[in-house]
Formats: C-alpha cells, sequence, structure tokens
C-alpha cells in the first residue's frame, strides 16, 4: 500500500544555551494509509520530536531541522509554504499532544476550541451545520454536548482528553499524531479512550502513529510497530514479525524482558543494564553499543545498516548483516 | 458580583483608616514644630503656646487625629495652616491636574507598552527587542526628575518645542506626562514580553498552531487573552505608581496638581494638606485595585468572585 507519510533520514537539533541536543539522528519512518503504528522507545528517544517536526512546529528558534526529508503524500513538509502547512495542520495531520492538561485553552470554552477546527478547515459550512457537527463529535467521544458551554477547567483529566481527541478528529485527519495520548490517565479510563481511538479512526480512514511506552498497547491496537532509540528507529515491521520474539534488535529484546510475564517461572523482570546514550554527546557507531551484551568493535567504530531480516521487518544491528549467522 | 464589590468597598474602610492614622503618626513624631514655623523666629513663647492651641496642637495625637477624621468625614478638610485657605477648595482646582497628567500618563505608557512587549516577545532575540530591552532599562533605572530635566533641556531649551513648566494649554502636558509615564511604559513593555513570551511556549498554544491557526491569531487570540490577567495587574500597579511619581514630576514643571502641592505640605508639616492629600490618593488606588479584582473575573472564567 502507499505511504502516507515518509520521513527520510532525518536529524533534529534543540539549540540549548548549554549544548546542542541531538534529538533525531538519521529518524527514518514510514505510515502507510490508514495504518496503526505503535511508536515504542523510552524517554528522550525523540517520538515526540517526530511528532513535532512532522506538523513543522518544533519551539521556534531552538528546535531544528538539520537534514532529512519529510513526505505527507507528494508534499515535501519541510519545504513547504507556511500557507501549505496551515492548510495541512488540524486538516490533514493533527496531533494529540503528550499532557492532556495543559492541551487546551484555559479561557475559551470547551465548544469554541472545536468549532475552531472547523472554522479553520471549513469556512463554508454554515454556523449551524458547526454547531451540529461539535455536538456529534462530542456525543462520539462521550461528553454530553451540553456541556459545550463549560471551561476546561470544569472537565476531569479524563473528559479534557477526550475533548482533545474531539478536537484532533472533527476535520476528520488522514493522519493522526497521537503521543502518549492515555499516559496521564488512569488504567481503567486508557482502555476506554484506546478503543474509543480506534473506532473513530476506523470510522474516519485515518493513519495513526500511536506513541506509547506501553508494548501491551502496542499489541492490543497496532498494527505495525517501530522501536525509536537515542534518535533513531532501531526496529520497525508488523505486529506479528515483532512480537515472534524471532528476531529482534537487542534493544527490544530489552523491552520484552521488562514486561511482567506471568506465564514464566523467571523470578523477577531483567531491566536494560546502563542508561540511553547522551543526546548531548552520542557516541560514533551503535547508540545501544554500551548497553548491549553483543557489542563488538564494529558497532563502536560506525551506525549499523538497517537490514531487512523478513519483507517488511528491519533491523538497524550488525547481529542480522547478511551473511551473518543472525542469533 | 455586588456583593463582593460591597464587601471590597466596605474593606478599604480599615485601610484609609490604617494609611491615614499611620501618615498622621509620623507627622507628629516627626522634629519641628508647625506652630513655631507659622508664628516666626521672632515670636514670644506665649505666641507660639497660643497658635499651637489654636491648632489643637497641645492635644494628644489620637485626639487630633480622631477630630480631623471626624471633620473630614463631614465634609470639611479644613483650613491649611500657613496659607489660611480652604483645602477642599483648593484641592477641587488642583486634583483634576493631576487626574488628567495621570491618565494622560496611564494611557500612553498601557497603548504604547503593551504592544510594543507583544512585539518584543512575538519577534523575541531580534534586534527590535533587543531595542526595546535597552530603551525599557534606561526609562526604568533612571531617576524621575532626572529624565524629566533631560525632556525640559532637550525639547524646551534646545528644539524649542514644548513648555518647560506649567499647566496653561495642552501642550504644557506633553512633557510631564511623557516622564510621568516612562517608568510604567517600561515596566508594562517587560512584563507584557515576559508573561506573553511564557504563555507563547505553553501547552495550549502549540495546540492552537496545530489547529492550523495563523500565528497572529495564535497570539492575540490564544496567548495574549491568557497573558492578560498579569497585564491587568501590572495596569492596576500603574496607579499606584503614577500617583507617587506625580509628586516629583509636578514638583519638576512646576505643575499646579496635588503632587507639588503635597510636597510642600509635607516640608512645612501643613498637617490638613497632607492628610486630605493621603486621603485622596488611597481612596484613587483603593478604586483601582478594586476595579482590577472585578476585571480578572471578566477576563478569566476560572475566577470566582465572591468566594463562598
Ligand atoms: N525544547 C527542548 N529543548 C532542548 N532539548 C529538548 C527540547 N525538547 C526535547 N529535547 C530533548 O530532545 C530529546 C528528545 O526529546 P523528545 O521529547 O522527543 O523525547 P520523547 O521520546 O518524546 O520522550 P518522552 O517519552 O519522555 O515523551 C531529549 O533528549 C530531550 O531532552
Ligand atoms: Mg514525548
Amino acid at each position: 500500500m502507499e505511504n502516507l507519510l515518509e520521513i527520510k533520514d532525518l536529524n533534529v537539533i534543540y539549540k540549548t544555551d548549554e549544548a546542542i541536543v541531538h534529538a533525531l539522528n538519521g529518524f527514518t519512518l514510514s505510515v502507510k494509509k490508514g495504518e496503526t503504528l505503535g511508536l515504542v522507545g523510552e524517554t528522550g528517544a525523540g517520538k515526540t520530536t517526530m511528532c513535532l517536526s512532522t506538523l513543522r512546529l518544533l519551539p521556534d528558534q531552538v528546535g531544528e531541522v538539520v537534514s532529512g526529508s519529510i513526505k505527507y503524500r507528494n508534499i515535501d513538509i519541510l519545504k513547504a509554504s507556511k500557507k501549505e502547512m496551515l492548510k495541512l495542520r488540524g486538516a490533514e495531520i493533527s496531533m494529540i499532544f503528550q499532557d492532556p492538561m495543559s492541551g487546551l485553552n484555559p479561557v475559551m470554552r470547551v465548544g469554541d476550541q472545536i468549532k475552531e477546527v472547523l472554522n479553520l478547515h471549513f469556512p463554508d459550512m454554515s454556523p449551524k451545520d458547526k454547531d451540529a457537527r461539535v455536538d456529534e463529535v462530542l456525543t462520539l467521544v462521550g461528553i454530553t454536548p451540553e456541556r459545550k458551554d463549560q471551561f476546561p477547567h470544569q472537565f476531569s483529566g479524563g473528559m479534557k482528553q477526550r475533548v482533545v481527541i474531539a478536537m484532533a478528529l472533527v476535520a476528520e485527519p488522514k493522519l493522526l499524531l497521537a503521543d502518549e495520548p492515555t499516559t496521564a490517565l488512569d488504567v481503567t479510563i486508557q482502555a476506554q479512550i484506546l478503543a474509543l481511538m480506534r473506532e473513530l479512526k476506523e470510522k474516519f480512514d485515518s493513519a495513526m502513529v500511536l506513541v506509547t511506552h506501553d508494548l501491551g498497547i502496542v499489541a492490543e491496537f497496532c498494527e505495525s510497530v517501530a522501536v525509536a532509540y537515542a534518535g533513531e528507529i532501531v526496529e520497525s515491521g508488523t505486529i506479528e514479525q515483532v512480537f515472534a520474539r524471532d528476531k529482534n534488535h537487542p534493544y527490544t529484546k530489552g523491552l520484552f524482558n521488562c514486561i511482567p510475564d506471568l506465564t514464566s517461572t523467571a523470578p523477577r523482570l531483567t531491566p536494560i543494564p546502563g542508561y540511553m546514550a547522551n543526546p548531548r554527546d552520542l557516541p560514533k557507531g551503535c547508540k545501544f553499543a554500551n548497553r548491549c551484551a553483543h557489542c563488538t568493535e564494529k558497532c563502536m567504530a560506525a551506525v549499523p545498516e538497517m537490514q531487512e531480516v523478513a519483507p517488511g521487518h528491519f533491523i538497524k544491528c550488525n547481529l542480522f548483516e547478511k551473511g551473518a549467522s543472525g542469533q | 458580583m455586588i456583593k463582593y464589590t460591597l464587601r471590597r468597598i466596605l474593606l478599604m474602610i480599615p485601610v484609609i483608616i490604617g494609611i491615614t492614622f499611620l501618615v498622621h503618626f509620623i507627622l507628629m513624631i516627626s522634629p519641628g514644630d508647625p506652630a513655631q514655623m507659622i508664628v516666626g523666629p521672632e515670636a514670644t513663647l506665649e505666641d507660639i503656646e497660643m497658635k499651637r492651641h489654636e491648632l489643637g496642637l497641645d492635644q494628644p495625637q489620637v485626639v487630633q487625629y480622631l477630630k480631623y477624621m471626624w471633620n473630614a468625614l463631614h465634609g470639611d478638610f479644613g483650613t491649611s495652616w500657613f496659607q489660611s485657605f480652604n483645602v477642599m477648595t483648593e484641592f477641587s482646582h488642583r486634583l483634576p491636574y493631576t487626574l488628567r497628567l495621570g491618565f494622560l500618563a496611564i494611557i500612553w505608557a498601557v497603548a504604547l507598552g503593551i504592544p510594543l512587549g507583544v512585539i518584543s516577545a512575538v519577534r523575541h532575540n531580534t534586534i527590535v527587542d533587543y531595542a526595546l530591552t535597552v530603551l525599557s532599562l534606561i526609562l526604568v533605572s533612571a531617576p524621575a526628575f532626572w529624565i524629566g530635566m533631560m525632556y525640559q533641556v532637550f525639547f524646551s531649551l534646545n528644539l524649542r518645542w514644548l513648555p518647560a513648566s506649567g499647566a496653561s494649554t495642552w501642550r504644557h502636558y506633553i512633557l510631564p506626562a511623557l516622564s510621568l509615564g516612562g517608568g510604567v511604559f517600561a515596566t508594562n513593555c517587560r512584563t507584557t514580553r515576559t508573561w506573553l513570551l511564557d504563555t507563547l511556549r505553553s501547552d495550549f498554544v502549540r495546540t492552537a498552531r496545530a489547529k492550523g491557526n495563523k500565528e497572529v491569531t495564535v497570539v492575540f487570540k490564544h496567548a495574549l487573552r491568557n497573558s492578560l490577567l498579569p497585564i491587568i495587574t501590572q495596569i492596576g500597579v500603574n496607579f499606584s505608581i503614577i500617583m507617587g511619581g506625580s509628586v516629583i514630576t509636578e514638583t519638576v514643571y512646576a505643575f499646579p496638581g496635588i503632587g507639588s502641592y503635597l510636597i510642600n505640605a509635607v516640608k512645612a508639616k501643613d498637617v490638613p494638606i497632607v492628610m486630605a492629600s493621603i486621603l485622596v490618593v488611597a481612596v484613587i488606588v483603593g478604586i483601582t485595585n478594586l476595579v482590577v479584582d472585578l476585571m480578572y473575573a471578566v477576563v478569566d472564567p476560572r475566577v470566582q468572585l465572591g468566594g463562598k
């Protein structure tokens, strides 16, 4: 199927007063039409940075795309005009931000915040239709339309998150970037919200990048998965390929070992030793090398090539080099 | 809202009593005997005693204070000790000058300070921002009387554009208003910049951008509205600063308002004038603070006035 979003070899830095932070280092990812892709990786791996780059919303004067390309359909995001970007944001590509609590404007009525998207992208819609649409989308996310005249502080956290989702979906975007949409919520609500998002996504036939720390969520809600580590994708493939636990990047393996397995007799979880490479001072070779049990001279010398271990299953590790035995 | 307003007005009473009592107390315990100053250096002890009795200075401070307040409550603000004219009449002449000057100063300081602060924030770390920062720094840190005199030297003496003192035409207001509002303009500019920058970095502003809003809409509709609370507080503070600053500015420009009147009265220990000035200033500041608090509720839906 054709790719909706194609990120190639993207390098993004943050220029802070003390240092230059290399947030994305050769980040490559593609999302197909209608696909739900889980993006996992520990904190600081660059997941949010990738989403922001796609919308060209990196913090002004601090974040900067150094090289690489982002293609949405046939639009080159990094070269698009400001006007083109305004048309894409909210209408074609929308984003659910990491922290739902602070994502809503505190002095604007909730309904008006949703309607704003319609005002921006459907100027020809009649006011009556817009109101009806707001009511409809609120009902969809499980909020009674009577509450649209209230302000965000009158809503609970879970309800705010629903509003944020309604806002992101009201224009029926082709691509939804959901940055840990449920991390701030408790477990029962989490499942509800995710189920809701899947339902809405299917209804509107959108593709979704679901950023999460939780492999369980990925297994349940996604069709494919990409694992990010220190600003690059180290493994990607379908859920079946990656979760088969047959061929995995050592880091992905480490992630799996961090999940409690009720059937296993192993006494405890095995966390990955050490810490992620410092993005201010990255090693020359594989960024996982210092934590990897299989690390060799070669890994330290240069960044490994991406290997296609099965059709559509990619691993960026020397262990899977063509001709090597694998493991 | 009405109940809250009433309660706030009632609360102003103890504040005003406190301020006036304190000022009266300080005037009384500070050295220098007004009676002696009035009757002159040649007067006999008896003359002085008589004058003291006449002014009520032989009574305890508290009694004098209560008497003054009692009369003031009945609309009698007394007579100047030195120039023997009615304080009330004099005030009715002078207060309009001070109010006009104060309003002019605030208006330009707000009308220019806030938009320039917005520009500073939106274009932060650019030449425009740096230039405004330097200008603000000069205006805040230079003493008000010095700035006033510099304007006189430059605009009146050298360029001969504007009169240097007095208040007979509208042109006389320009220089005093300019120097009186300078510091407040600078603080408005700086605080607006700081608050707006802060808001512009917040999550909901990012959401607003992600919806596809133009940057102008993001700044004015989303960010500025949320920075309004501290900005309004700032404008409230402006009034207090302007009232205080008018003392210096009116003196520098020989401007016939209550500021210059007050400073002379303090020097001479002319108690009725000082007390009346303090009363007026306290009421004005109290009312502006109340208006500011009421504005909060209008601007921010999260603010609930009145409590239980
Ligand atoms: N505004 C910023 N200024 C400086 N550095 C930043 C900024 N935003 C992010 N970074 C750095 O960039 C790197 C990637 O951050 P990013 O927010 O993309 O990570 P993430 O994968 O989303 O993490 P998390 O799971 O905690 O949300 C981190 O090292 C982070 O410290
Ligand atoms: Mg993040």
